[in-house]
């Protein structure tokens, strides 16, 4: 490290003014490259702005309350697309964050070293497969079995007239609850394999948050309940999750934001209909997944312009989330959060 | 890390009642069989495509085209070059602003722009993939076409919030007395930076850039309308160009057997590359 401070030109009496104007122009230099980061941004927005522009004109905010979405009529809305995303990422969720704190308590608490580094490593690969390769494992190995679950469900008669009156319901865009659980749909796509790859997809970022804040429980809080006699669950409810539990809202935040945005696996598995909850097995929509099957096969402008309408929405929706859990996790953890 | 590697309550089990043993117990096994459960797809997805793509890399697998729908035979050999050229064009845009980025918030606090740097890199971390595909199809693709520059240009600035804060925090591990003994012998700050930080740092930006292309080079989302895909080898960054996440979409939502397990050892192989990369990442970050 001393090496390069050496050989470089040292002069014993620095020119005040040279070494300050080098200065200036390397940290103007640094700045303006930096600066990009804002340019990325400014003409990310400047850029779906432009781009929604006539759709939001066509339809302002009845884009965002309207129902359909037929590119035929060039009527679109965007409420088939926006409650398909919000599904899909709470129930995702609602399953990921007690499999994923689970986890995280796992790492940082049960296991021994041996098993605890090799575990946490795993987890964390999980968050490095790609979107694409969750979407094929779905694609041929879930949804063959949800598949055969489907077919097998309308062997029985009585199955099969439940579904004679669901659909009778589904053609007067009437929703029950008994109906949204009759497995209507073919070869397992659906709402449900949506769900099911993206509580896959999120549990890491969950897990590795929820980790590293338990970790940081200060010894003392351990150790005082276990003098008190306290056994480890109790430990684990009544001192280490209380303590964690800011932190881990974080990472579940964190992931909220990632399973909003998720793409590729999504499309692939969800069946790309835009039927409004009709059922838990049958075909949906989420933003993500239009943008990715229409926006290349989108030939009239106002369904281009629409659908980067959704983009533009998703840009907005994805900032505010991830920014909360930053901000969270920033405020929550005194330091080494990262 | 283990600080607390025994449950033993002071009196092991002397007035323990029976419900707050079994509910120890209980609570214990069930937080095991969820890990066991939050680990197991990823041990299952890497032995399905161990088992159904390992058979297709074979020779032609890495010197071939795809063979047109239906026929058998043909490799990935367009998407592996694509792959390659896409991460190195993005990676250039993702190393010189991110460790830009990274240099401004790190070693110059206390710029009144730093807070509002700070903040554009790490909302630029939440934009999901695809937005950024269709932001890139709005800069480049609307006015020269679909190009691998395109799909470049998405993927670097994918990659430069992770390198910007990577940067950032391994060049603040840098101790002040370093910076300060540069100083010290008459340097001027720009070149303490550059000849004394930044060396010091070099291995942890290294290890940033690593996880960033591991990160984006599993990304088809913003490919999709970008580089758009190329059944042909090609070099020439203003023409449309394939990528291994690309080929195993369409492989994976194809009706071709023969694409299928195309996809299925693109899928493996792309996997097994990202694993390999973020480990030795990790592994480097880990040693310093």
């Amino acid at each position: 490290m001393s090496e390069p401070a050496r050989s470089s030109p040292v002069r014993s009496r620095p020119g005040a003014a040279l070494s300050s104007r080098s200065d200036r122009t390397f940290q103007v230099l640094i700045l303006a490259l930096a600066s990009v980061i804002g340019l990325v941004f400014v003409l990310s927005v400047y850029q779906l702005a432009r781009e929604s522009w006539p759709a939001l004109q066509a339809f302002g905010w009845h884009f965002f309350t309207e129902r359909t979405w037929n590119p035929v009529q060039e009527r679109f809305g965007a409420v088939a697309m926006i409650v398909g995303t919000l599904v899909t990422s709470f129930a995702a969720l609602a399953i990921s964050v007690p499999l994923a704190v689970a986890s995280a308590l796992f790492v940082a608490e049960y296991a021994p070293r041996w098993l605890a580094n090799p575990v946490g490593y795993l987890i964390e690969l999980l968050a490095a497969v790609p979107s694409v390769v969750y979407g094929l494992w779905a694609l041929f190995v879930i949804a063959p079995i949800l598949g055969r679950w489907q077919t097998a469900y309308f062997l029985n008669p009585e199955n099969v007239a439940t579904l004679t009156r669901c659909n009778e319901l589904w053609a007067q865009q009437q929703t029950s609850l008994q109906c949204f659980f009759v497995p209507s749909g073919a070869g397992g796509r659906g709402l449900a394999l949506a769900i099911i790859i993206l509580t896959v997809m999120i549990l890491p970022y969950t897990a590795s948050v929820a980790r590293d804040v338990i970790r940081l429980v200060p010894q003392d809080q351990r150790e005082a309940m276990y003098a008190l006699g306290a056994t480890k669950w109790e430990v684990i409810s009544r001192a280490i999750l209380p303590y964690a539990r800011a932190g881990i809202l974080g990472g579940v935040i964190l992931a909220l934001g990632r399973a909003l945005g998720e793409t590729l696996a999504v499309a692939m598995v969800i069946g790309d209909s835009q039927e409004i909850l009709k059922s838990l097995w049958g075909g949906a929509s989420t933003m993500a997944s239009v943008i990715a099957n229409q926006f290349g096969d989108a030939q009239a402008a106002l369904h281009r312009s629409s659908v980067v309408t959704l983009g533009l929405t998703l840009f907005f929706v994805s900032v505010v989330v991830n920014f909360a859990a930053r901000l969270i996790i920033a405020r929550l953890t005194p330091k080494g959060i990262q | 890390m283990m600080r607390v590697a025994s449950a033993a309550p002071a009196r092991p089990g002397a007035r323990l009642s029976p419900a707050r043993r079994v509910k120890n117990l209980l609570m214990g096994a069930l937080i095991l069989l969820a890990s066991a459960l939050v680990v197991a797809p990823l041990i299952l997805i890497f032995v399905y495509l161990l088992r159904e793509g390992l058979g297709a890399m074979n020779l032609a697998f890495f010197t071939k085209t795809p063979a047109p729908e239906g026929e058998a035979g043909g490799g990935l050999l367009n998407a592996i070059t694509g792959s390659l050229l896409m991460l190195a064009m993005a990676s250039v845009i993702g190393v010189v602003i991110g460790v830009a980025g990274g240099i401004f918030l790190a070693e110059y606090p206390r710029h009144r722009l730093m807070p509002t740097i700070r903040m554009l890199s790490d909302v630029l971390a939440g934009i999901p993939a695809i937005v950024m595909g269709l932001v890139a199809y709005g800069l480049i693709v609307l006015h020269f076409g679909f190009s691998g520059l395109a799909g470049a240009l998405a993927l670097g600035f994918l990659m430069i919030p992770i390198v910007v804060r990577t940067t950032e925090e391994v060049l603040k591990l840098v101790p002040l007395s370093v910076r300060e003994a540069g100083l010290a012998l008459g340097l001027p700050q720009w070149l303490v930076i550059l000849r004394i930080v930044l060396p010091a740092a070099a291995g942890g930006i290294v290890t940033g850039v690593m996880l960033a292309l591991a990160r984006v080079a599993g990304e088809a989302a913003p490919l999709l309308f970008t580089a758009f895909g190329n059944n042909n080898v090609n070099l020439d960054p203003t023409k449309p160009m394939s990528a291994l996440p690309l080929e195993i979409y369409r492989g994976a939502t194809s009706a071709y057997d023969e694409n299928q397990r195309l996809a299925k050892a693109g899928a493996l192989l792309l996997i097994t590359l990202i694993f390999v990369t973020s480990l030795l990442a990790r592994r480097a970050s880990r040693r310093r």
